[in-house]
């Protein structure tokens, strides 16, 4: 049995296995097939100031190893959230991520206000929602427009600040480095791609939104590329993501610089995923003789 | 392909599997839990093996408790239900079942009237059993040949009606023509239906403007199944009008016609 244990930014977990904000909502529903005591974390699904309905159906397609979705950031907002969720998911005994958006650097810094007077253990700033007209992506593709959020958000709150990076960007280096430089203490990635597919009899989008973000393994060779770029390029902690579907993948992405690894896609066929990926990697390590999780983290000797 | 312990506790075993028409397969599963707990208008959602991301939600039109069986008849579509399709008795298959909110059930000596369109016939089986001859169901086909159960229907006692698109049996054309006469002829008490989206327009509006009370169970493009992904999203109003989206799986399948934003 390996010591699963990670310590990201002063906070414990006690594996590093987290299923990703969008795909476990907050956490109820999967409650019934599982204690949640056994994850390593949870990051909760993405919340907005106000109530979200999300953009209209069909918001999801598959695609080879891989979905396209285009949910939109629906969430009951902010106060909800506060009220109705985060005191449940706080009793759970794992970490909690709360992960939040907004519209604007001001929107975001009351949200972190609000979380900072919680005893939510760690906030996920997500500037990378590929399916959002005002803020998401539009804040995560530039340094300059990304540093500003982070700087406001830094502000408001004093708990450990995670933020959420996108993959749909010339350079991610460049806004990892400038997340950091404002202050934030680590960051995750990577959000989904943009995509895109057609439906060749109707001629029209397969999502009603006509573009959504691409998860799934297809993706996860371009996190594994990201994950190891941006941990060469910054000093605070990584977490990763994007197609993480086995164990393997899981100590992959570490070996490329994650700290720990969130689950996203790979649950919403197999909500038993995260439980299946921690054995996997407690296994991998026992095979190998490899006493601890965090000791594969940013271990690629790279060519 | 073995299963590690997780996945184990999902799987079914297929116990019969039927070709009912150029489209439509009709499996019987072995899956005891499941069948427990299932009530009509509920779903399985159903993964395909191989490399497919997500699950099939397919409606349940049988459930045997005895049996612990749960039948399921769907369309094929695509690459996975091309693959469903293609499973033989003796084979496992990975469900996750009983799924969504059914439909509600009034005392069975009521009478109803059942209306199934196309491959939303299937879920209106088990209704029509609970039934019997207090309901009348009328099922829309392309074609005769294209129809699924009338046998079974037949055999649980209710009126059956079917339409046809081409007229090659039945009724020429919708559902909504012998709906209207057997609205004036004997008024239910509930009118449950599953189909097309304008079928289902349409009859929820002709309930409405009757006063009958009417339940829909609707389709939508999904993915968890359990509600924590939120992409199967169907607009219902709530609170005086407010427009809320739900979801197809968790709070659905079925719901209330007129919650439904149509």
């Amino acid at each position: 049995m390996a010591d699963l244990s990670v310590k990201i930014c002063g906070v414990e977990f006690k594996n590093p296995i987290i299923p990703a904000s969008g795909v476990f909502g907050y956490g109820r529903e999967y409650a019934q097939f599982y204690d949640l005591s056994r994850l390593g974390g949870i990051a909760a699904k993405g919340t907005t100031p106000k109530k979200q309905n999300g953009n209209p159906a069909p918001r999801i397609a598959e695609t080879p190893s891989g979905i396209l979705n285009s949910v939109g950031l629906q969430n009951p907002g902010m106060d909800a959230f506060l009220a109705d969720e985060l005191p449940w998911l706080l009793k759970q005994n794992t970490v909690i991520l709360a992960n939040f958006a907004g519209s604007s650097p001001e929107l975001c810094a009351e949200s972190a206000a609000k979380l900072d007077k919680t005893d939510v253990q760690m906030l996920e700033l997500n500037i990378s929602c590929p399916n959002v007209k005002n803020g998401g992506l539009a804040f995560g593709a530039d340094p300059k427009t990304a540093a500003g959020m982070v700087k406001a958000v830094r502000a408001a709150t004093t708990k450990p600040l995670v933020v959420k990076l996108s993959p749909n960007v010339t350079d991610i280096t460049e806004i990892a480095k400038a997340v950091e430089a404002e202050g934030a203490d680590a960051v995750s990635l990577i959000n989904t791609l943009l995509g895109m597919r057609i439906d060749l009899r109707t001629r029209r989008p397969i999502l009603r939104n006509n573009t959504g973000g691409l998860s799934g393994p297809a993706v996860f060779p371009v996190a594994v590329r990201m994950v190891w770029q941006v941990a060469n390029a910054v000093q605070i902690p990584v977490i990763g993501m994007g197609g993480v579907q086995s164990g393997k993948d899981a100590a992959e992405l570490m070996m490329a610089g994650a700290s720990a690894v969130q689950v996203g896609t790979a649950i919403v066929a197999d909500p038993y995923a995260p439980l299946r990926i921690i054995d996997e990697l407690n296994d991998w390590l026992d095979e190998n003789g490899i006493a601890t999780a965090a000791e594969l983290t940013k271990t690629v000797k790279a060519w | 392909m073995t299963n590690d312990k997780y996945t184990e506790k999902l799987m079914g075993t297929v116990r019969s599997m039927r070709k009912l028409t150029d489209a439509a397969w009709d499996m019987v599963i072995d899956c005891p839990e499941a069948a427990k707990k299932a009530v009509p208008g509920q779903f399985a959602h159903l993964l395909p093996e191989g490399n497919y991301s997500l699950r099939r939600p397919i409606s349940i039109c049988g459930i045997n408790k005895e049996e612990g069986t749960l039948r399921i008849v769907f369309e094929v579509r695509g690459e996975g239900t091309k693959t469903l399709a293609s499973y033989q008795a003796g084979d496992r298959v990975n469900l996750l079942a009983p799924l969504g909110h059914g439909f509600t059930l009034l005392p069975s000596d009521r009478r109803v009237i059942l209306i199934g369109g196309g491959i939303g016939t299937p879920p209106m089986l088990p209704l029509a059993q609970y039934y019997g001859e207090n309901a009348v169901c009328i099922c829309g086909s392309r074609t005769e040949k294209a129809a699924v159960l009338q046998e079974d229907f037949a055999k649980t006692g209710c009126k059956t009606i079917l339409c046809t698109d081409d007229g090659s049996a039945g009724v020429h054309g919708l559902v909504t023509v012998p709906l209207a006469e057997e609205l004036q002829a004997n008024r239910p008490e509930m009118i449950y239906a599953c189909g097309p989206m304008p079928m289902l327009r349409s009859v929820a509006a002709m309930a409405k403007e009757q006063g009958i009370p009417c339940e829909v169970s609707l389709e939508e493009r999904m993915g968890c199944g359990v509600g924590a992904c939120l992409v199967c999203a169907c607009n219902v109003y709530i609170n005086d009008g407010e427009i809320h989206a739900a979801h197809v799986c968790k709070d659905g399948p079925v719901f209330d016609a007129e919650r439904v934003v149509w």
